[in-house]
Formats: structure tokens, sequence, C-alpha cells
């Protein structure tokens, strides 16, 4: 009886140890590397925040790991479950096949992928990957009204928007731009153009100068690092005294289009809060309320996409007209489509 | 002998150094190279000395990692034979993938046969590939290096065209799933070794190896290519075909990276990608080539070694050490390679300060 009772003790201390101990959260960062000013650097700061709430040791209890190519994915992701931390977390849809693969081989790791759903070949959920996405429609949308607002208000009859790749996700991104443009100026030109890469900075500034050539004033970039090139070609313009804009994109922008002390060629950004999507998943996972198979999707209603809390660009008036149209989507009285008008 | 020992000799000591550096890189931001040499061997051995387990998944994930840059390091090396700096391998190994990922997709075969076609389809077309900076070399003189790095770019956005308008990817970023027959997977391979990508591509590599030294060292068109590379106004004062040699080098070239295309495409992966960028396998190869002095075994040897720095990866990072200490090692050993005199010239001073009677009882 004694014994038992020792054991049940002991069972319980081991008990509330494994419960105490820290949640260990892994993260793979794609091709675009950890200080891509974008995307995995989004998703880092929210891991680091979630460490720096609970204490945990960077390099140890969070840790992250870079693939320098696409064929690394998998091992990168089997190293970390390997050393069974609590969670995983991959950014970018481009980890789909990746994750398929390893969350298949490691059924009693918990995954999280960013900005796609992943699904076997059933079409099935896997019960032990989050997946979480983003309403970038909406916030495009919020840009878009930036945008047309700008250019009407210095007399400018046209805007642009320079993609990344063309494909569906990228899409919803020009989908909400356009309407977003066209809710308050109707007669302005929306220029579209795709760079066909993410990581070319050339291509998407020799894109940019083609827009700003055909009269683009402002022009908004989903385009990773692409995008680099539309903001430094915003940036040498304005320089010359040409004044044109860009609006970032995943992350606030603002410092990437400072050309003199103070002054940004980036009007705003919208944002895609990968760091609410990775910190909020970490609590959970802490909490024991993993959402393994289900499908999180952040988007204005919940702060997970939108555009950042100061913009000094933008005037008292666009700021409120921006925050009327945030209020009526986030209530689901304005709904944004997010297929792009043809 | 003397020269055949110079070969051996110097990349060991460009290797030392590189480690040494990498070594004190980590040691002058305070990191333990320890760390880093425990996740090297972890790496090739699958065996983790802190914490004595053995997971024989790295070994497997290090030979595919080694694969792909073994062969874009013989497409480097062989025109680098013929006095050719192919820039163009990762180029070649693209269009080798989609035209891996056509027949994988478009032909019906029974399954050794398809895998075959596959492979054979991906070195014609990296052939092909590799043909035309060299048929503009021998007929204009136009200058390798910029018509393969050129080619390279047309390759990438031909490579994400095909993929989206030709194999009609859905998501416009990967094709359909390529059916089995056509892959070199293997689950008996993969069960082996605790469920790593390893697959059968590493067969046509070693035939590979086997093909090029027996090209290039057995062959009067190897030792004609190598005259070339040699000296092509002698080689032409010769009698040599000299233009017909640039040629055929660089389709050789092609046809040993297109296969590095099919490995990666139907061994690593079982589909077709569109590309953000290029992946770094041509440049690799560069490196392999160079450590490896463009000798068959060389290259084997060599690609062992930058398989090795990137299957280590994810060990090395998960222990605290930037990506980029690898890539400093890798940089630093081609530059101390490069340093191939001087590194011979102190070799020399060593060895001339040794007493005289240790010569005589090398010569007795």
């Amino acid at each position: 009886m004694k014994k038992n009772l020792i054991r049940a003790f002991c069972a319980m201390t081991l008990a509330t140890f494994a419960f105490a101990g820290p949640t260990k959260v892994g993260f793979v960062t794609d091709v675009g590397g950890i200080d891509d000013k974008s995307f995995n650097q989004g998703t880092w700061e929210g891991v680091k925040a979630f460490g720096k709430e609970n204490k945990l040791k960077e390099g140890k209890e969070i840790k992250y790991l870079q693939s320098t190519a696409e064929a690394d994915y998998v091992p990168n992701l089997s190293t970390l479950a390997d050393e069974n931390l609590d969670l995983i977390i991959a950014s970018g849809f481009l980890f789909e096949n990746a994750m398929i693969e390893v969350g298949g081989k490691y059924p009693k790791q918990k995954f999280l992928i960013i900005d796609s759903v992943v699904k076997d070949k059933a079409g099935k959920t896997l019960p032990n990957v989050a997946n979480a996405v983003f309403a970038e429609h909406e916030g495009s949308f919020l840009v878009g009204v930036a945008a047309g607002l700008k250019a009407k208000a210095d007399k400018k009859n046209a805007v642009g928007f320079v993609g990344g790749m063309k494909f569906a996700l990228i899409e919803k991104f020009e989908a909400g731009f356009q309407q977003g443009v066209k809710a308050v100026f109707p007669d302005c030109k929306v220029l579209v153009d795709y760079a066909g890469s993410f990581g070319d900075p050339g291509k998407g500034q020799a894109l940019a100068a083609k827009q700003y050539g055909a009269g683009a004033y402002v022009v908004f970039h989903a385009a990773g690092g692409t995008g680099n090139g539309v903001i430094k070609e915003a940036k040498e313009r304005t320089q010359k005294g040409d004044v044109r804009w860009a609006i970032g994109v995943d992350k606030d922008q603002f410092s990437d289009g400072v050309y003199t002390p103070g002054k940004s060629a980036v009007l705003t950004s919208m944002m895609k809060r990968v760091d609410v999507a990775a910190h909020d998943v970490a609590v959970m996972t802490r909490d024991g309320k993993f959402p393994g198979g289900q499908v999180l999707t952040f988007s204005l209603k919940n702060k997970g996409v939108g555009i950042p809390a100061h913009n000094p660009n933008l005037s008292a008036d666009i700021l409120k007209k921006v925050a009327e149209f945030e209020t009526k989507i986030a209530s689901g009285k304005l709904a944004v489509s997010e297929i792009p008008a043809k | 002998m003397a020269k055949s020992r110079s070969a051996l000799v110097v990349p060991s000591i460009a290797i030392l150094l590189g480690f040494a550096l990498g070594a004190a890189v980590l040691l002058a931001t305070g990191r333990s190279p320890i760390d880093m040499f425990y996740a090297m061997l972890q790496s090739v051995s699958g065996k983790n000395l802190r914490a004595d387990t053995f997971n024989p998944r790295y070994i497997g994930e290090f030979i595919v990692q080694s694969m792909p840059i073994m062969l874009t390091g013989l497409s480097v090396g062989f025109a680098f034979r013929t006095g050719l700096f192919n820039i163009g391998a990762e180029g070649q190994l693209m269009v080798g993938s989609i035209a891996a990922v056509a027949v994988g997709l478009w032909v019906q075969a029974p399954p050794v046969i398809h895998v075959l076609l596959v492979l054979l389809a991906a070195m014609l077309a990296g052939g092909l590939w590799g043909a035309i900076p060299g048929f503009l070399k021998a007929r204009f003189n136009v200058h390798e290096v910029v018509v393969t790095i050129m080619l390279n770019y047309v390759a990438l956005y031909l490579n994400n065209w095909a993929i989206v308008s030709i194999f009609k990817s859905v998501d416009r970023i990967k094709t359909e799933v390529i059916p089995a027959t056509a892959l070199l997977k293997s689950s008996a391979l993969a069960a082996l070794t605790n469920g790593s990508r390893l697959n059968w591509g590493f067969v046509p590599v070693l035939l590979s190896i086997l093909v090029y030294w027996f090209l290039i060292e057995k062959t009067t068109f190897g030792y004609s290519l190598r005259a070339v590379g040699f000296n092509k106004d002698g080689a032409l004062y010769a009698g040599m075909k000299v233009n017909r040699s640039i040629v055929s080098s660089m389709i050789i070239a092609g046809v040993f990276a297109g296969l590095a295309g099919a490995v990666i495409t139907v061994g690593t992966f079982s589909f077709g990608r569109a590309l953000p960028a290029a992946e770094g396998y041509g440049f690799d190869g560069i490196a392999v080539a160079l450590v490896g002095g463009n000798a068959a075994i060389g290259v084997f040897l060599s690609g062992l070694l930058f398989g090795m720095l990137k299957a280590a990866q994810p060990l090395m990072q998960s222990q605290g050490i930037p990506k980029d200490i690898a890539s400093i090692i890798q940089a630093s050993i081609v530059l101390f390679i490069a340093m191939k005199y001087g590194i011979e010239y102190l070799m020399k001073k060593i060895r001339m300060r040794k007493p005289p009677v240790a010569v005589e009882e090398v010569e007795s």
C-alpha cells in the first residue's frame, strides 16, 4: 500500500514535470532565409515573442533551421522531429509536399503550416498538422483604398500591382487591391504585372519602372524579394524629384523605403501577421489545445491581416476612410472577392 | 608520381585549412567547433556520439545530397578538361528535369524501362542544352561563360513556364505526381535508412563517374579533348578537330547535368517543380569539380565532402551554428585550392629545410 502510494506520488510529480516543461518550438524557413524582411522573419518574430513570454532559450528551446534549396525541407523538418520538439512550424505553401511527407512519417509530432492547407491523397487534413491561412484579399483591399485615395488626392489616375508568381494565392492580393482602389476611385487604372519569381529584385525594379513610366503613382507589390526592387525604384524616383510610392507586403516595410532620414517611399504595407499565427498556435500548443487538422483563418476580424499601426505617409482623412472599410469588412457587411476582375 | 601526390596533397591541405577557418570563425563568435564536428560526423555516420543514438536516416540524406552535385561536378569538370568553363550546369540540370517530367508523365512503360527512358530523356535534353554554347563557341567564338549564364535564366523561366503551361499545374508550383514506374524511389532503400529519401539515383551517379573516368583517361577521344584543353593551338596544329571537341565536350557536360536534373526530380522529389530561383546545384558543381581536380575519383570524393556539408546543415543549425559557416568552409576550400601554387611553393620550402640525409634515404 505504502509502495503504491509512493509510486503514485512519483508518477504525479513526473506528470507535473512533463507538463511544466518548456514548450519547445522549432521553425524551418524556406529558401528566402531567416532575414528575408518578410515571411520567414515574421514567423520567427512570432516564435521569439512566444519564447520571451515563456522565458525560452533561443537556440535550445526555440530554434530555426534555414533551407538553401527545396530539397532541404524534408531533412530540416525531420531533424527537428527527431529532437521531439513540441511544435514545428513551416511557413509558406512551398512546404506543402514536404509537410505531407514528414507529417505522415512522424504522426506524434505536432506541426503548423502557415499560409497553406495540407491535405493527404484522400483530401483530408492531417490530424497532427495545424493549418493557418490568411484573408490576404481583405488586407489588400485596405491598401487598395489607401492607394486609390492617395492617387485621387494628388490628381493621378493610375496605380499598379506587381506579383511574384501568378497563382491563386498571389491573385488574392491582386483581387483585393483592385477592389479597394475601385471602391474609392472607380476611374483609376490598375496596372498588373507578374515577375515570375520571388527572388529577383532586378526584375521587380524593371517592372516597377515600366508601371511608373506608364503613369502609376502607387505600386503595391506581393513579390517577396522581387518586391525589394519595386521599393528601390520608388525610392530612386522620389529622390530625383519624381514622387512615386510603393506599398509593402507581409511586414511593415516602411524602413525599407527610407531615402533620407525620416522619409520613406513606402506608403503603407499590407501586413500578413504570420507572427500572430505562429505565436497563437504556440500558445494553444502550450495550453494543450493544439488545433491539429484544423484550418485557422487569420483575417481583418482577428487582426491577422491589415495595415501597420503607424502610417506616417497617410493623411488623417485617408486613415479614417481605411478604418471605415476595415470595420465594414471585419463585421461582414462588405465582402471582398478573392478572384481578380478581368 | 610526384605530380599525382601533389594532386592529393594540395586539396587535402586546402580542405584542412577550410575547416580550420570555419572552426576559427566559430571560436571567434563564441560557438563551439566541437559541435560542428559532431554534427558532421552524425550526418555521415548516423551516429550521435553525445546521445549515443544511431539514426541511419542521416546516412541516406547524406547520399541524397551528394548525388546531384557529383553529377554537376562531372559536368563542370568534363568541360574544364577541354578548357571550357561550364557555368551552365544549373540550366542543363533544369532542362533535364523538364524532360524527365515530360517522359515521366506522358509516356507509359513497364517499371524499369520507364525510369530508364526518363533518365535518357533528361540526358538528351541536358546534352542539347549544352550543345548550344558549344556550337556558338566553336562556330562564332562566343564565350561559353556568357552564353551558359544566360541560358541558365532561359532554362529557369522555361521550366516555370512549362510547369504551368505544358504540364498544366493546378497550383502553379508543382506538377501532378509522376507515376511510380518512372521514379527512382525505393521503399526498401528508404526502410533501410529509417525513412530517408535514399533512392536508386546512386546507380546512374556511380556509372557516370566510371564513364567519365573511362572517356577522359582511356579513350583517344578523351585524349584529344584533354589536348584541346591543354593547348588549343597546339592541338589544332597536331591535326585535331578542335571545334568538334568543343561541341562534343559541352554536349557531354550537359548530359551529366541533365542526368542530375532527373535524379532530383524523380529521385529526391516525385513531381516537377516551378522554381522561385536557381537552386545552386550548378555552382556547387563548380566547387566540386575544382576541389576534385576535374578527375573522376576526385569529383566523387569532393562530391561526398560537399554533400556532407549540405547534409550536416540541419544538425549544425540545430546546434546554433549558422548555415553561413558551411558556406564559409566551402568558399575557403575553393579559395585555398586556387592558391595551389602558393601551397606547392610552401611545401617545397619546407621540404628543402630537411637534412640532405633524408633525401638520400628516399633515393636509395
